[in-house]
């Protein structure tokens, strides 16, 4: 299969390694969303039997996607697992730390208690998908770096794209209201007090 | 997780067939419903819900996902989200205790997947009912045993419960509801019908696995809230180990009808403590007619735990537990209200 090269046309070591998990395992096809062939966004559907791989189609990151999966996949094994999209963490897989989060209709989802399946047919955004096009960081992602909002990095995906989906909400006005907002994403480095200050740098910057 | 039949009904019309099929009686493949799906994934995941076969309803979400206030019912969609009927402004005006008690619970992300309807459906979270490799769980393996009786029961109620279980429901927008007196819609394969709120979850008694009084293939499509003069002067308080993102040690949903300081209705449901959402009855009788002071919040909160029965962990709920109601009595008496 191919494997996605950077602007610079350079093979990234992660991007090698999950290229090469990947091969031969999924029928993995993308085109761009307003290319693809229409689909009814709501099918009556039904997979035919219990536990057999299906195909499905997600739209992720403004692609439309084509996959085969376990009926049983959560939208974040089809993220990780299909798409090769690891950006989302495998925390607790139990919506109880929040490493997994994601936007889904622009707003913030928990992509381990989603049904892959289930979530045709809805808009979902990793960080993969956040910066521009031209690759300049999201306001969420540069505030992340300005105030050293993590440690190990493993919980920032989710914080990040929770941070997105709290200043679009409106509740991040004080620090106090972020703290309680952002409650459903653990971090374990405890940076919590750089991911407050964060936050509200970034929602300054969206003017929210 | 077992595998299992996806099912996704594209009209009202074909989940109303889905329904029938799904009470098809003895060759019925064991039908799970999902909406969020925040409890149901949880626990397949777990190994303590097994469906053979899955209904996603997502079809009904448009009809039954609105909000909206009349003159006699504010209707609450079972498919609308939590977050959603947390922040909107008729609820947060003239339901306060509802906008409360959804915006205190879980996480931001939970309540933007989870819907009304499957909240107040959510599972006990003792932890032995979620732990398969307990073999004794009344409520998981009917006849098995209760393991929570002799083991850690810090969590669990001190009052509905049976020596066949004593899981504590974790829920706190039922309080709400109860409180509030609401009545459910639900639809199943007979058509439509209507249950108080206060009817719709059963007490453990002998079939702690029985929890609801929903009939086979019925689902739950919305609630209807009562307009009347106590619900601007209505709070919910709930007391967790953690401030935030944490199931309630207890919690109380109070609405209060006030002449002065006199009472004219108060409403007490109780959280976390009891095995299903508990309405304190005999405390409201105290109250009614009396002047509220912090001595007969005092009162009325004893008396709505009067007959709890600790555990052998939890015996401190019941101090809590009546904090919490002294605590909303008194703050819902205080309140500024504009019945606008």
């Amino acid at each position: 299969m191919a494997i996605k090269q950077n602007a610079g046309g350079q093979v990234t070591r992660r991007r090698f390694i999950v290229g090469s998990a990947q091969g031969g395992a999924v029928a993995l096809m993308s085109s761009r969303a307003g290319q693809a062939q229409a689909n009814p966004v709501v099918p009556t559907s039904m997979t035919e039997q219990p536990g057999a791989a299906v195909a499905m189609t997600l739209h992720v990151n403004g692609r439309k996607q084509l996959l085969q999966a376990d009926p049983r996949a959560s939208l974040l094994d089809a993220l990780r697992e299909s798409l090769g999209l690891t950006g989302a963490k495998k925390g607790c897989d139990h919506g109880q730390c929040g490493a997994c989060t994601v936007l889904v209709d622009g707003r913030r989802e928990l992509s381990c208690l989603n049904l892959a399946l289930a979530a045709q047919g809805r808009e979902v955004v990793t960080i993969e998908g956040l910066a521009a096009p031209d690759g300049s960081l999201h306001p969420v992602q540069q505030a992340f770096i300005d105030h050293d909002a993590f440690q190990c990095g493993y919980c920032t995906p989710g914080q990040i794209l929770s941070a997105v989906g709290c200043i679009q909400e409106g509740h991040a006005t004080t620090a106090e209201d972020v703290r309680e907002t952002m409650s459903g994403n653990l971090c374990r480095c405890a940076a919590y007090p750089n991911i407050v200050a964060a936050v509200l740098q970034a929602r300054e910057k969206m003017g929210a | 997780m077992q595998p299992f039949q996806y099912v996704r009904p594209a009209s009202t019309l074909d989940v109303l067939a889905s329904l029938r099929s799904a009470a098809g009686g003895g060759q019925r493949p064991d039908t799970a419903f999902l909406a969020g799906g925040t409890t149901l994934m949880d626990l397949m995941k777990l190994g303590v819900m097994q469906p053979a076969r899955l209904i996603d309803l997502t079809a009904l979400a448009n009809d039954h996902g609105r909000i909206r206030l009349g003159s006699k019912h504010l209707l609450l969609g079972a498919f609308a989200k939590m977050a959603d009927a947390a922040a909107h402004p008729d609820v947060r005006k003239h339901y306060p205790v509802v906008a409360q008690s959804l915006s205190l619970a879980a996480s931001a992300q939970l309540r933007n997947m989870a819907s009304l309807g499957g909240n107040v459906l959510q599972r006990t979270r003792c932890a032995y009912f979620r732990d398969p490799s307990w073999a004794a769980c009344n409520k998981r393996t009917p006849g098995s045993g209760c393991a929570a009786a002799a083991g850690a029961n810090r969590q669990h109620a001190v009052l509905g419960t049976s020596e066949q279980c004593i899981a504590a429901y974790p829920g706190d927008f039922a309080q709400a509801l109860l409180a509030l007196d609401a009545s459910v819609s639900l639809l199943g394969p007979k058509g439509p019908r209507t249950l108080l709120f206060r009817e719709l979850h059963r007490l453990p008694q002998d079939t702690p696995h029985r929890e609801t009084r929903l009939q086979e293939g019925e689902i739950i499509t919305g609630f209807l809230l009562p307009v009347a003069p106590w619900t601007h002067r209505s709070l919910y308080v709930k007391i967790r180990d953690r401030q935030s993102y944490e199931f309630a040690v207890a919690s109380a949903a109070v609405a209060l009808d006030l002449d002065g300081l006199r009472v004219r209705q108060a409403r007490i449901a109780l959280g976390g403590v009891a095995s299903v959402p508990w309405r304190a009855d005999e405390a409201e009788d105290l109250l009614r007619g009396k002047i509220l002071d912090a001595g007969l919040a005092a009162q009325a909160a004893r008396l709505a735990f009067s007959k709890a029965v600790a555990q052998s962990h939890n015996a401190f709920k019941i101090r809590v537990g009546q904090a919490a109601v002294v605590r909303a009595l008194m703050q819902a008496a205080r309140m500024e209200v504009d019945h606008g």
